[in-house]
Order: structure tokens, then sequence, then C-alpha cells
């Protein structure tokens, strides 16, 4: 049971690393692969119907953490107190930022506040992870916000036409070049998993250069999957310094009505949210 | 200060300021959705640029509660690491629960409201924002739940100095939620009520077009049933006080002495003779007991501490609360008369209406102090005390930092919000709802 719900948990952070990890991405970069206010809509309306659902995956994560192992969940938190400051700063401007951008009369402020809150979390994340695994965190931070614009650079070019999937598509083939030695840095002492990871980086830069959109984004989120695979591989043993899973695990019956609900309710989510995507999956146009 | 006073003031500012944008979302979120579903029955223009209109506030607002809200999920393990432990096995779960069957459902279909007025058939996405703001009640349910606990905890035992989960019906069931529940989520609809009562009347004054007078008659209804709802369950509230918080209820009525035939006091030197024990025990006779007597009977149970909450605090968080709260649907009681029957509003009536705005959200930030100060010094009653519940390695310094940054953050969005609120309001629906002729925020997909 402890075992199933620390995979539910890196089930859980997986997919937000995948899916926000592009929104943070696009945030991150619509400024800089829109010539105009129009483009620039086009460009953050890739994300606008579904950042929001996907920050319920962390949400989710840390609920479930809260829930499942609260020894974790406390000393995680309590221990990383000024980087989840700056997270929660982050998803604070950021998410108000989206929301009221549409309906301001000057977006400069919206603008700022959409870049600066995609940046920090995605660095920050990077950067606590790598932490707690024992890794130099401003190495794990850069690595994640490369990883996070390359990623949504990506996204971009397969979610738009005309100029802003042009310039994504540069975007993307500039930022893997920061994201690519990265990972060569950071990956390789996570092990195997890991290693495969810098290959499918390597490969989604191919791809986009081959203008394989699709395919490119495939890489670029099964890269994802396989780092934070091997993260909570890392984490399996001590999910944070001195602390086992054992130690930390809420009692058999909790865990037990946790499954049972939680079980049964995944699979909804994960329908609904993938129709969202399907209602969505046309390229944001501007033309007519 | 030390790192404790100023986490505990961290958790009233940042949940203060959450519970000033949730009861908006949970209640007009309902209103829109009501409005919504009038005009698809209907067919009827006027219902559909009153759908925008208001959907465009509720949107504006609802992007604060979700914000804010992240940072409550957090507080817990960053502030309170101490109380995390010893709770987690059993708060977490309605927290858990709330993440995975109501803020997917709420954060999901919201996005496919907002985008999918010309991608979805009118029918599907009527349908999506109703399962939103189901998803907003939901949450509202969980979350309660999980506070409930706090005051009342049920189905748990004391593990190795942590409370283990033994029943997880009796922490969803818990009278004291049951009661509280209804009583926060109608208070919500009463805060809706009087936002779109006031926006009612501001455009009734400044003759704006629009059907007001239609969305001014949901309103009050609203807000009016709302009302009973909140009184009916605040006396259910008051008698679970008295057998499980009887020194709350103490100190709401600024009661030192234990008296049978306890009155009721309505402002100091104002009391109503036997009234608390009838409302709190339905008896006009019964026994209340005083926080003296309290506080002895609580030292020889738990040991020397001072268990007796700010009684100043409490008992005039009470007052307000009632009064605030009262004067709201008293005031939709009135509209309903004014407007029976075709009626127009009066114009005094009308410039009376923007009182409705601040009134019932005042009333809910006094519930909030007097239910949450009222527990102290618990944070789990009768288990665990506040002062044992603050993250031991975490810093004054820390602490101090996070509260600035929130603090100015909180400040600066709350103008912002404000600014934005009254410019949308001025400029009122627009001139034509077509949905083909929308623009905003779609741009074409094909």
């Amino acid at each position: 049971m402890i075992e199933l719900w620390f995979v539910v948990i890196a089930f859980l952070w997986t997919g937000y690393f995948v899916l926000e990890g592009f929104d943070f991405g696009v945030g991150l970069l619509a400024p800089f692969v829109s010539g105009d206010e129009d483009e620039h809509k086009q460009a953050l309306q890739t994300i606008g119907p579904v950042w929001d659902g996907n920050e319920v995956w962390l949400i989710s994560a840390v609920g479930a953490t809260f829930a499942a192992f609260p020894a974790w969940y406390a000393g995680l938190l309590s221990s990383f107190y000024i980087p989840l400051v700056l997270v929660l700063t982050g998803l604070i401007v950021r998410g108000v930022g989206l929301e009221w951008r549409g309906k301001v009369a000057n977006t400069r402020w919206a603008d700022l506040g959409i870049v600066v809150g995609s940046a920090l979390p995605a660095f920050v994340w990077g950067a606590v992870f790598a932490q707690v695994l024992g890794y130099g965190p401003v190495l794990g931070g850069l690595f994640s916000l490369a990883a996070s614009a390359l990623h949504g650079a990506i996204f971009l070019a397969l979610k738009t036409d005309g100029a802003v999937r042009r310039r994504a598509r540069v975007a993307a083939l500039v930022t893997g070049l920061v994201a690519v030695p990265l990972a060569a840095l950071a990956l390789p002492a996570l092990g195997p998993v890991a290693i495969a990871a810098l290959v499918a980086l390597m490969g989604a830069l191919v791809l986009i250069w081959q203008r394989r959109e699709g395919w490119a984004f495939t890489a670029t989120a099964g890269a994802i999957v396989l780092v934070s695979v091997a993260v909570f591989a890392g984490l399996r043993t001590a999910p944070l310094p001195g602390l086992t899973l054992e130690e930390a695990a809420s009692g058999p019956y909790t865990l037990g009505v946790l499954t049972w609900i939680g079980l049964a309710i995944l699979p909804f989510i994960l329908l609904y949210q993938g129709w969202t995507y399907w209602v969505f999956r046309k390229r944001v146009s501007l033309a007519h | 200060m030390d790192a404790l006073d100023l986490a505990r003031w961290q958790f009233g500012i940042t949940t203060v300021y959450h519970f000033l944008f949730v009861p908006l979302t949970i209640g007009l979120g309902v209103f829109v959705a009501g409005l919504q579903t009038a005009w698809h029955r209907t067919g009827k223009e006027h219902y559909l640029k009153l759908t925008k209109f208001f959907g465009k506030l509720f949107l504006i607002n609802f992007a604060m509660g979700v914000v804010t809200g992240i940072v409550q999920e957090f507080q817990f393990g960053m502030n309170w690491s101490e109380y995390s432990i010893f709770v987690g096995d059993v708060f977490g779960a309605p927290l858990a629960l709330e993440a995975l069957l109501a803020f997917f459902l709420e954060s999901t279909f919201i996005g496919l409201w907002i985008f999918g007025w010309d991608r979805l058939p009118k029918r599907v996405h009527l349908a999506t924002i109703w399962i939103a703001v189901i998803g907003s009640n939901l949450s509202a349910y969980f979350i309660l739940a999980a506070n409930a606990w706090m005051k009342h905890p049920v189905g748990y035992e004391v593990v190795d100095g942590k409370a283990r989960m033994t029943d997880i019906w009796a922490v969803l069931t818990n009278d004291t939620a049951l009661a509280q529940v209804p009583h926060v989520v109608a208070a919500s609809f009463i805060v809706a009520g009087g936002f779109v009562l006031a926006i009612c009347g501001y455009h009734l004054i400044k003759k704006t077009e629009g059907e007001w007078r239609s969305a001014m008659r949901g309103a009050l209804v609203m807000t009016a049933i709302a009302g009973a709802v909140v009184a009916g369950t605040g006396d259910m509230s008051a008698q679970l006080l008295h057998t499980q918080q009887p020194m709350k209820l103490a100190a709401a009525e600024g009661l030192t002495e234990t008296v049978d035939g306890a009155p009721f006091t309505i402002v100091p030197g104002v009391e109503v003779p036997k009234l608390l024990s009838l409302l709190a025990a339905h008896d006009p006779d019964a026994t209340v007991k005083g926080t003296e007597d309290l506080q002895r009977e609580f030292e020889a149970k738990f040991g020397p501490e001072d268990y007796t909450p700010n009684i100043p605090v409490v008992f005039w968080s009470f007052r307000l609360m009632q009064g605030f709260g009262m004067a709201t649907v008293g005031l939709a009681a009135l509209g309903l008369l004014l407007t029976r029957r075709r009626r127009q509003p009066p114009p005094w009536f009308n410039r009376m209406l923007l009182l409705a705005l601040p009134l019932p959200w005042l009333a809910v930030i006094f519930g909030w102090l007097l239910s949450e100060i009222g527990r102290q010094p618990w944070t789990v009653m009768g288990e665990l005390l506040t002062a044992a519940s603050v993250s031991p390695g975490v810093t004054t310094g820390q602490v101090a930092t996070s509260l600035a940054i929130f603090t100015v953050l909180y400040g600066a969005l709350t103008i912002a919000e404000a600014v934005l609120l009254v410019r949308h309001v001025k400029r009122g629906p627009d001139k034509s709802a077509q949905i083909e002729e929308q623009r905003e925020p779609v741009l074409m997909g094909y």
C-alpha cells in the first residue's frame, strides 16, 4: 500500500511536470515568439483552456502527499520554506496574469506576471528536487527551466500556425541547444533512465529541426517522464534526507480509503482532461 | 513577536483573504449558471447578456480564489509541520479528496466554459458551467469537513502521538461539518446575492439599459432563501457548540460564570432573559457553562494552560457576524416585497442596495474570526495546542519574509481586482451578446 501510494504521488508529480511544464514554457516564451498583440494572444491561447486544470496536478500531488505521507509533506514544505514562497508567488502572479490579461486595458503587468510566474516555479521545482537528492540545486533548476522552455516552445509550434509557429520552432532550437548541454551535465548522475531522457531530448531537437512537431512534443514529454521516474526512483529509499517512506506513511486504514477513492476517480479525471485537449485540438490560428 | 505569532497572523491574513474570493466563486458561479440556463430555456437574449456580464465578473474573481487557495494547501506544511504530522492521516484525506474530486472538475470545466462558447454544442456548454460550480461547492464540503474535524475530532484514535483515522464516514458526516457546510455555503450565496444586488442597484440608479430588475429578482430570491438556511444552520451550530465547544459559546457570550437559564446579550447591557439557554439547548432553563468554570475544568483535565480564547474578539465577532448577516437578509426580504408583481424598485431602495456589497462580506469574515479564534488555544480541540503545532525548524525571519511578501502581493492584487471589477461593472453588459460576434477571449480556431 505504501509502495502503491508512492507510485500514485510520483504519477501525479509526473503529470504535473509534463503538463505544466509546457504551459510554463509557453508563459515564458509567449512575448518572444509574438510580433504583435494578436500573436501574443494566439500564443497564450494555446494554454488558455488547460493551464488551470494542469495546475491541479500539483495541488493533487501535494494533497495526496499530505494524506498518505504526512511527515514527508510537512518535512518537504517546512525545510524548503523560502523556495516554496517563491513558487507560490510565481503561481499567484502567473495565474492572475493569465486570467486578467484579456480584461485589462494595459497588459504590461499581466505579461510580466506570466513570464516571471512561469520562470520562477519552473526553476525552483528543479532546484528543490535536485537538493533533496543531494545534487546541485542551481544546475537542477536551470535544467528544469530550460527543459520547460523547450517543451513549451515545441508545444507552441505544434499548436499555432503562421509567424508564431515559425518563431516557436526557432525558440525550440535555441532553448534545445541550452537544455541538452544542461541535461548532459545534470542527468547522468541519476542513472540509466535519466540518460534515456537525455537521448529523448536530443531526439526532440532533431525532430523539431525536421518540423515533426508532434513527435518532437512526444519526445520532450517522454524525456520529462523519464527524468521524473529517475527522480522518484531516487526518492524511494529516502523521500527526504533521514526519512523513510515507512516512517512518513499514514496508517493502513487511511491508505486503503485513499486507494479505493483515488483509483475510482483517476480514470475519470484522465478521461475528461483528455477530452478537453480533444475539444481544443486544433491549431490556434489568426487566419479566418 | 516570535515565529508562532507570525505564523498565526499569516494564517489569519491568508485565510481571510482567500475567503474574500471563495464565497463569490461559490455563489456567483451558481447565479451565472442559472442565468445561462434561463437563456437556454427561454432563448431571450437579455439572459445571455447578463450571463456574459456576470460571467466576466465571476472570472475576474475566480482567478484570485484559485491562486490564494494554493497558498492555503502549502501553508499547513510550511508553517504548521507539527500539526501536519499529527493530523495528516485524518485531515489530509479530505484535502486529497478535495483536489481529486472537486478541483479537477472545477478547473478543467471552467476552462471548457470560458473557451468553449463556439466550440461546444449549446447544451454541452451549459453543462460545463454547472459541472464547474458543482466542483466549487464540493470543494467547500471537503475543506469544511476538514475544518470541522479540528473543532470536533471524530473517527480517529491517537497512536504513537499521531491521530490515526479509523472511520472516514464519521469524518465526512461529522455533525459539526453537517451544520457548518450548509451554513458557510449559504452564507456564500448571500455574499454573491449582495454583490449582484449592489450592481443592479447601481445600474438602476444610473438608468443603464438592461434587464436589471430581472437580475435583481433572482438575487433577492437567492439571498432570502440562503438567509433562511444560514439562520437554521446557525441554530444547529449553537446547539453543537453547547455540547462540543462550550468554551467558544461562553466566550461568544462573554459568560464568565456558569448559570442556569442564561440570558442572551444583544450588546453589553441589553439582555434577553433565558434566550441563550433556549438557543443553545432548546430549553430556557438549561445550564450554560462560563469561561472561568471551563478554564478550571480544562486545567484539571489537560494541565495548566490558558484555555480561554480572546473573549472581546470572539464576543464582538459573533455580534457583528449576526448583525451584518441579518441586515443583508433583511434588505433582501424588503426588496422582495418592494418588487412583487412586476413592481419596479423605488430609487431610495436602489441606493440602499449598495450596502448589500460590503455587509455580507463583513458578516462572513467575522464568522470565521468567531469560529477560528474561538477555537484557540487548540488547533485540534482537546488534542493539539496551537503552540505545539508550529514548524520547529522554521525561523522568525523566514515567516516574517513570507508574511511580508504575501501581504504586499495580496494588497496589490486586491487593489487591482477592485479596479478591474469596478471598470467592468461600470461598463455594463455588451450591447450585443451574439456568440458569433464574440472575439474575446477566443480567436479563431480551424
